[in-house]
């Protein structure tokens, strides 16, 4: 069956059964099918299995590798996990809409050609939207179409690079490729913009905090990590991706820094993760592709555990503001330890799973000696801590008494989170079963004395930093303006002003030239009139074509006499 | 709101234990450092309680960046309420 048909088809197929079922019957299809596909996806072998001809190229739809594995079987853990958090409260749309954008980023992930991989990115792009469209509000329905529009085109950029690969190469193979061709680098900048790198990665923060509860969750993990994924298939080593990704590393925490909505600071903290990983494809070395890899799998898990505490709050208080909330650890004991253990996971606490991913990004740094992104990864593991670690608890559970008295969601989003945060611990103490799926043999050991030490005071200090400094960062009722405000503010407003600009100066410049044209005609009619009658007289347009043909035909009837 | 007690977690009394214990922690990372051979790569980071200080300098330095920036970039949070 794995050689027919792909695994993540088989979901995107198996997702349009969701509409058609009820009550424990659809539990069943939402909590059997991801774990049905992840057991597909371990069937497929490594190379190719299925061979479609089209044109004269081939697609290879089914193409197993290691990292392309690893990446598959979280996409499908996460949707286990999603669906069981999502059971009794998201629409069916939502459901639906998550499977097969769960199902085409599986796709990706087991693709060997560029063809494939952009029809499927298409389809998650349609589907993701579809995700934001099912909360149902007016501000995910505008936020949802602004989402869409950044995302076709980094659709059609990308086909523009496949289509120059192609003619160049003549053939569709995914494989790495140089930053040597402006298809090439098409491809890149396509791949880019689905990782929320700058300059568009506002479409992130805008779009993600407006879906449902369980929405932000499904979107959280597929559309940036397939995009991590066909980087660091694609444009392994490529030096640009060190800067880009220490960028997006900075901008996430500055911008999480100055936020206020909860899930606004979770979803900077996204673009900050994934420039970790940017980094490390950038640096290239097997280790930090490793990191790379194992990072993408952590960091979904406690991403989405962030997100359903998030998500729990939200549900139970209707609340998303930090100025609204403060002190919910007190009737909310499951969200409040889930969302700790999420927050120390993003932070890289030792024993837990972020520790034992993220240090491989800043080992290979090391290793490469390169001093200055080590330093500034070091910093922004601190800076992590910072935003996302602290900073989410604190402002959501603690700060203080906002007088909300919600209680612990209900039990599948309880379990949900409970599952993830069980993740987050187990790989970070037993790291083994993921350092053995990762794309290269793994020469690297998380805990030894020095490493833990050093950890302990990077993150211990950010906390006191956090604490000495708690005054500075007094939540405001605001919004910081990103790269969005030029086509949310000022192309509009170009647009809408631009006609009543050229009228303004078009009309005076018509006026004076019609004047000019008025004054010069009547002079040279008044000038002929003065000259001969014959001449100057007005004669019809009928006329001067008879007389035309009058001619025309003498010429012709000469013509042919003096043949 | 109507439970009298205080939850104990936010007395001042645990407030206060909570403050020691976290800066004996603190305080105790930084002198694991004397009993660690220097791992120095770079240079910089062999310096005593390297770790300890970057972190806490660069996170002041991030958290006044923030500051700064906001100062530009921050408008009311109704700001595209009309779009």
């Amino acid at each position: 069956m794995t050689n027919l048909i792909p695994p993540g088809l088989i979901l995107v197929l198996c997702a349009l059964l969701i509409p058609c079922t009820r009550g424990y019957l659809r539990s069943l299809l939402l909590l059997g099918l991801p774990i049905f596909v992840l057991f597909l996806i371990w069937q497929v072998p490594d190379g190719t299995s299925l061979t479609i001809a089209f044109l004269e190229y081939s697609l290879q739809p089914i193409h197993g590798s290691a990292v392309g594995r690893l990446f598959a079987t979280v996409f499908a853990i996460m949707l286990f996990a999603g669906n069981l958090f999502a059971l009794g409260q998201a629409r069916t749309t939502e459901l639906t809409a998550a499977a097969v954008y769960a199902g085409s980023a599986i796709c990706i992930t087991l693709a060997g050609d560029l063809l494939s991989v952009f029809v499927f990115w298409e389809i998650m792009a349609i589907a993701s939207t579809a995700v934001l469209w099912s909360a149902g509000t007016a501000e995910s329905y505008r936020a949802s179409i602004r989402y869409l529009l950044v995302h076709l085109l980094g659709g059609v950029i990308l086909m523009i690079g496949i289509a120059g690969h192609v003619n160049e190469t003549g053939s569709l193979v995914f494989t790495a490729m140089q930053t040597d061709s402006l298809a090439h680098w098409m491809i890149l900048v396509g791949f880019l913009i689905n990782a929320a790198a700058p300059p568009l990665s506002a479409w992130l923060a805008d779009a993600y905090p407006e879906a449902s509860p369980s929405g932000s969750v499904f979107l959280s993990a597929f559309t940036t990590k397939t995009a991590v994924f066909v980087l660091l298939q694609g444009f392994p080593g490529a030096e640009i991706l060190i800067y880009i990704g220490l960028f997006m590393v900075f901008y996430g925490i500055i911008y999480a820094l100055m936020e206020n909505d909860m899930r606004r600071i979770l979803a900077y903290s996204i673009v900050n993760q994934v420039g970790f990983m940017v980094t490390g494809i950038g640096i290239g070395t097997t280790m930090a592709l490793n990191g790379v890899a194992a990072h993408a799998f952590t960091h979904i898990i406690y991403k989405a555990l962030l997100l359903m505490s998030a998500g729990s709050v939200l549900y139970m208080t209707g609340k998303r503001k930090c100025t609204d909330l403060g002190g919910l650890f007190r009737t909310m004991p499951v969200t409040t330890a889930c969302g700790i253990i999420g927050a120390l996971a993003i932070s890289a606490f030792p024993l837990t799973s972020g520790f034992i991913s993220k240090s491989m990004i800043s080992q290979a740094a090391f290793d490469e000696h390169l001093a200055t992104i080590w330093l500034l990864l070091a910093a922004a593991s601190a800076g992590v801590f910072l935003h996302a670690g602290i900073k989410f608890p604190w402002f959501v559970f603690f700060q203080k008494d906002s007088g909300l008295r919600p209680a612990d969601p209900p039990l599948n989003m309880r379990l949900a989170m409970i599952l993830f945060a069980a993740l987050c611990i187990g790989l970070g103490v037993y790291p083994e079963p993921l350092y053995a799926i990762l794309p290269y043999e793994v020469d690297y050991v998380p805990y030894t004395v020095h490493h833990v030490v050093a950890q302990l005071q990077l993150l211990l200090f950010a906390g006191l930093a956090f604490f000495v400094l708690l005054p500075q960062m007094k939540r405001t009722l605001t919004i910081s303006l990103d790269f969005d405000w030029f086509y949310r503010r000022a192309f509009p407003f170009i647009i809408e002003n631009i006609f009543s600009v050229i009228g303004k100066v078009y009309h005076p410049i018509q006026q004076s030239f019609f004047v000019r044209l008025n004054r010069g005609l009547a002079f040279i009619s008044q000038r002929n009139g003065g000259t001969s009658r014959l001449l100057s007289h007005t004669y019809p347009a009928g006329s001067m074509v008879m007389w035309v043909t009058v001619i025309l035909a003498v010429y012709l009837f000469l013509s042919f006499i003096t043949h | 709101m109507e439970s009298k007690q205080v939850h104990w977690l936010v007395r001042p009394a645990t407030i206060r234990r909570l403050s020691i214990t976290s800066l004996f922690v603190l305080a105790l990372t930084v002198a694991a450092d004397f009993f660690l051979p220097s791992y120095g790569h770079f240079g910089i980071d062999g310096t005593f309680g390297f770790y300890a200080w970057y972190g806490f300098i660069t996170c002041a330095l991030m958290v006044f960046v923030a500051k700064l920036l906001g100062l530009f970039i921050k408008r009311k949070d109704d700001y595209y309420h009309n779009d």
